[in-house]
């Protein structure tokens, strides 16, 4: 049985290379075992695949008891912050896009690459349960991609993204924007190492959103709000749902943007570039 | 559903641990605020403990409920979820307890 989603067989999550074409498989961060290895305590070890442990790392009591106090995410967390030591040594920004599925993020991807391709190396890590087809569409956007396939796993993890770039290999002072899998429940647990959450909240969803996924508006410095072109047709408030955002999360910044027709576009254009060069210049000496 | 995910990772931290060790027993605290479901954990616990150290063991999980410190006025207040005000009527406030996704101890059948 695979350990990520319960399904028998072809759950693995894979990474596919939109450059080189290749494909190979991701251990999770719950069964890697090769490697590099970290506990629960933040001791690291360095391990061949199949190793004998033979020591303990928590006393065990005479009860038969092993105090542990270890939080459950804490290897996830522990990937998370090399992948944020290595973006802040090469000064790239990184944005770990969420949305629910269908609110257009890779569509809004494709506008921003478009308009950014000239004067910054953006670089694309795409999380999807199955298909390259997002993948491809970064890839003729004119972005360098690598598509993650997390088989029926909700989420991206921080290994898969370590993965992913190590694949891009992203210079210094590049951008890397992660699309995570559309979901707005799994992704807000999951810290990647990016420098902050973006939230794409399409009008079509309802004003409530905020208020039924409070974990990921919280956890999200920006809100996009999207598909504002379709306003007209819709019985959809802006200022019962920006009332919502700020309800939730009173620090965070919301833009009005149609990533179809172009609206608003040079606002969130304008915010990545002031993240970018924040980040070059929290990394300079 | 992330919690089959995180039993996942919870089995891998027991069993690492539990060094081989069959383990009777499993605490976790989990927060009410954590995003995490204790009955989900508890429905995944078993297939994915299977063939491992804490294949028998019984899942303890404690639940932890949620409260805040408002960042305006300075009191603390429960926090049932983050839809909640503060008294003072403040929506800016830190969670300080019921995030918790914790693996707290385990017991081993038998101590060698």
């Amino acid at each position: 049985m695979c350990a990520t989603c319960g399904c028998e067989g072809d759950g693995k999550t894979m990474l596919f290379n939109l450059q080189t074409r290749q494909s190979g498989e991701i251990a999770s961060v719950a069964d890697t075992h090769a490697h590099e290895h970290v506990h629960a305590d933040g001791t690291w070890h360095s391990h061949p695949r199949d190793h004998a442990h033979d020591h303990d790392h928590y006393p065990v009591r005479p009860s038969g008891e092993i105090d542990i106090q270890a939080r459950v995410l804490a290897k996830n967390d522990a990937l998370a912050a090399q992948n944020r030591a290595w973006f802040a040594g090469r000064e790239i920004l990184a944005l770990n896009l969420v949305s629910a599925p269908g609110a257009g993020k890779t569509t809004l991807l494709e506008r921003t690459i478009a308009a950014m391709v000239g004067d910054t190396p953006l670089f694309v890590i795409e999380g999807d349960q199955a298909t390259s087809n997002d993948g491809e569409r970064i890839r003729a956007a004119g972005a360098p991609a690598v598509q993650v396939n997390t088989g029926s796993g909700c989420h991206l993890d921080a290994e898969m993204v370590r993965r992913g770039l190590a694949e891009l290999r992203p210079p210094p002072g590049a951008v890397v924007l992660i699309e995570n899998v559309g979901n707005l429940v799994c992704p807000a647990l999951f810290d990647l190492g990016e420098h902050a959450k973006v939230t794409i909240f399409s009008v079509t969803e309802g004003e409530d959103k905020p208020l039924k996924y409070p974990h990921m508006f919280r956890a999200s410095e920006l809100v996009l709000l999207n598909k504002i072109d379709l306003l007209p047709h819709l019985d959809f408030d802006v200022a019962t749902a920006r009332a919502n955002v700020a309800c939730v999360n009173p620090d965070s910044t919301i833009i009005e943007i149609s990533a179809l027709i172009g609206e608003g576009l040079p606002d969130w254009l304008q915010w990545i570039r002031a993240r970018a060069a924040a980040a070059r210049e929290f990394a300079a000496p | 559903m992330h919690e089959l995910a995180i039993t996942a990772s919870i089995v891998e931290l027991v069993a690492e641990a539990a060094r081989g060790r069959p383990v009777r027993r499993v605490t976790l605290e989990i927060g009410k605020l954590s995003g995490v479901v204790p009955d989900a954990i508890a429905f995944c616990f078993p297939e994915i403990a299977r063939g491992t150290p804490a294949e028998t063991a019984r899942l303890d999980i404690k639940e932890i409920s949620g409260r805040a410190l408002c960042e305006t006025c300075g009191s603390e207040f429960p926090l049932v979820d983050l839809l909640v005000r503060c008294p003072c009527g403040s929506i800016r406030f830190r969670p300080i307890a019921g995030e918790e996704l914790n693996l707290r101890s385990i017991e081993l059948e038998e101590v060698s």
